[in-house]
């Protein structure tokens, strides 16, 4: 979901770049120096993740993973997946420096939104928190290819067209998406669940004192 | 998989400056994605082109990383001439070819193009170490800095990963297909991608806390701009501006 170079216009590009740099500024500062190493490796991983093929009927599509990257990390999706797109561009010349700011905002938006919309309902009875997780994934792509829409139809109204069929070729794109996270969250739930939002281990505590502490809400 | 075919050379613009290079990539970048009007777009697609030539890339490799973009012109060169209406260029049946569709497609190619050979030229010759460096020297945040050159250490590291994992799967008769079972598989996959990535990281955490580690990397050379940068920095400067004045300059010719 890359805009390229030379189609949108100053504005649009403008308008991206703003909100990349304060979503960027707002995660960055979060991020404290104590779990940055995590979040460049969680980053490297997110990069290595969206290179991942899935079949679907004859094609297959590559996964974005921007919903997980939310739940993860929240506003510090912007500047992860900012840095993911800056080593695209430089690796594979996906995208380039105009565009920087309007596809990581058409990411790492819907990344934030969708942790703060279903992030804390993941922890709740099975039918609720699958459904949750599948929405984060869906949700995450889908409120990407409308944003990676405006900024086309904003650019010009020619590319009315072209923005229907970016749309149309996401759908079973944000479906698998929402199978995939939605898989991945019962997984990581079993496994390692402190890397979800929300989660509070319980401390076992064996000493007398620890144990009054344990009932207490 | 993440080889960066350009980045070592012993070209003319390999030995410029890379502060002055990202500088240059940047304005360039934007005063060619604002034009619209063809003669500053033909000429900065012909200065593209001499910049690929000065950083003597190779044409096969750049062709390469140009058919990814291809697909996306083709889109909107179907797309756009069919939908954009009239005045009519010609007709076939019922459709009409847009004249205006035309142009817009024609114009969005040359930017694309003309972006993307400047950007390999200017920025794919540096390794991304190096890259990581510049932009800290450039004012940007040291956190993103770091994040960048981290990112940069990790991938190469969890793709292999990743391939073993694979290579895992595969062994035990795995074959991908449109079902439930290989989504949960990638799933599970990418899961446990994520579970080895925060369990290395924490390793790499106390790794880097023993050898006293404070939240930036050093860089041991420092960028001096040679005669040449400059010299190079100026020229751009005046292509830059010129084809600024093609697009919104007096109109004399």
């Amino acid at each position: 979901m890359h805009i390229s170079e030379g189609i949108l216009s100053g504005p649009v590009l403008g308008t991206g770049m703003a909100v990349a740099a304060i979503g960027t500024a707002v995660g960055l500062k979060r991020l404290d120096y104590d779990h940055i190493a995590r979040a460049g490796v969680l980053s490297a991983a997110f990069f290595v993740a969206s290179l991942v093929h899935v079949p679907i009927g004859p094609a297959n599509v590559h996964l974005l993973l921007n919903g997980l990257v939310g739940l993860f990390l929240g506003w510090g999706a912007f500047p992860v997946i900012l840095t993911a797109l800056i080593l695209q561009a430089v690796l594979f010349q996906f995208g380039g420096i105009t565009t920087l700011g309007v596809n990581t905002a058409a990411m790492a938006v819907p990344a934030v939104i969708v942790r703060y919309a279903f992030g804390p309902l993941i922890w709740k009875r099975p039918p609720v928190a699958q459904a949750a997780a599948f929405a984060c994934g869906f949700g995450a792509v889908l409120l990407g290819a409308v944003l990676v829409g405006l900024a086309l139809i904003f650019t010009g109204q020619e590319f009315l067209e072209v923005t229907g069929i970016i749309m149309a070729a996401h759908l079973p794109v944000m479906v698998i998406e929402g199978v995939i996270t939605l898989f991945a969250v019962a997984f990581l739930k079993k496994v390692q669940p402190a890397l979800l939002p929300g989660y509070c281990a319980r401390p076992v505590d064996d000493t007398p004192e620890g144990k009054n502490e344990i009932d207490t809400p | 998989m993440f080889d960066e075919p350009f980045a070592t050379g012993r070209s003319f613009i390999h030995r410029i400056d890379p502060r002055h290079r990202i500088v240059i990539a940047v304005v360039y970048s934007f005063v060619v994605a604002l034009t619209d009007r063809f003669a500053p777009l033909t000429g900065a697609l012909i200065v593209s082109l001499a910049l690929a030539a000065l950083a003597r890339l190779r044409p096969a490799a750049v062709w390469r990383r140009l058919k990814v973009v291809f697909g996306f012109l083709a889109l909107i060169w179907i797309v756009l001439p069919l939908t954009t209406g009239t005045p009519f260029l010609a007709r076939i049946g019922p459709m009409g070819i847009s004249t205006a569709g035309v142009l817009l497609a024609a114009r969005i190619s040359l930017k694309t193009t003309a972006i993307l050979i400047e950007f390999t030229a200017l920025v794919a010759t540096m390794p991304l170490a190096t890259l990581g460096h510049a932009l800290g020297q450039i004012k940007m945040p040291e956190k993103l800095v770091y994040l960048v050159l981290m990112t940069y250490r990790y991938i190469h590291l969890l793709e292999n990963e990743y391939q073993r994992t694979v290579r895992a799967i595969r062994l035990r008769g795995f074959l991908p297909g449109t079902n439930m079972h290989t989504y949960k598989t990638y799933a599970y996959l990418i899961g446990m991608l994520f579970v080895r990535s925060v369990a290395r990281a924490e390793r790499i955490e106390w790794a880097m806390r023993c050898r006293g580690f404070r939240g930036r990397f050093y860089h041991l050379v420092d960028f001096v701009p040679t005669p040449a940068t400059w010299i190079f920095s100026a020229m751009m400067g005046i292509i830059i501006f010129w084809i600024a004045i093609l697009e919104w300059g007096p109109h004399l010719w």
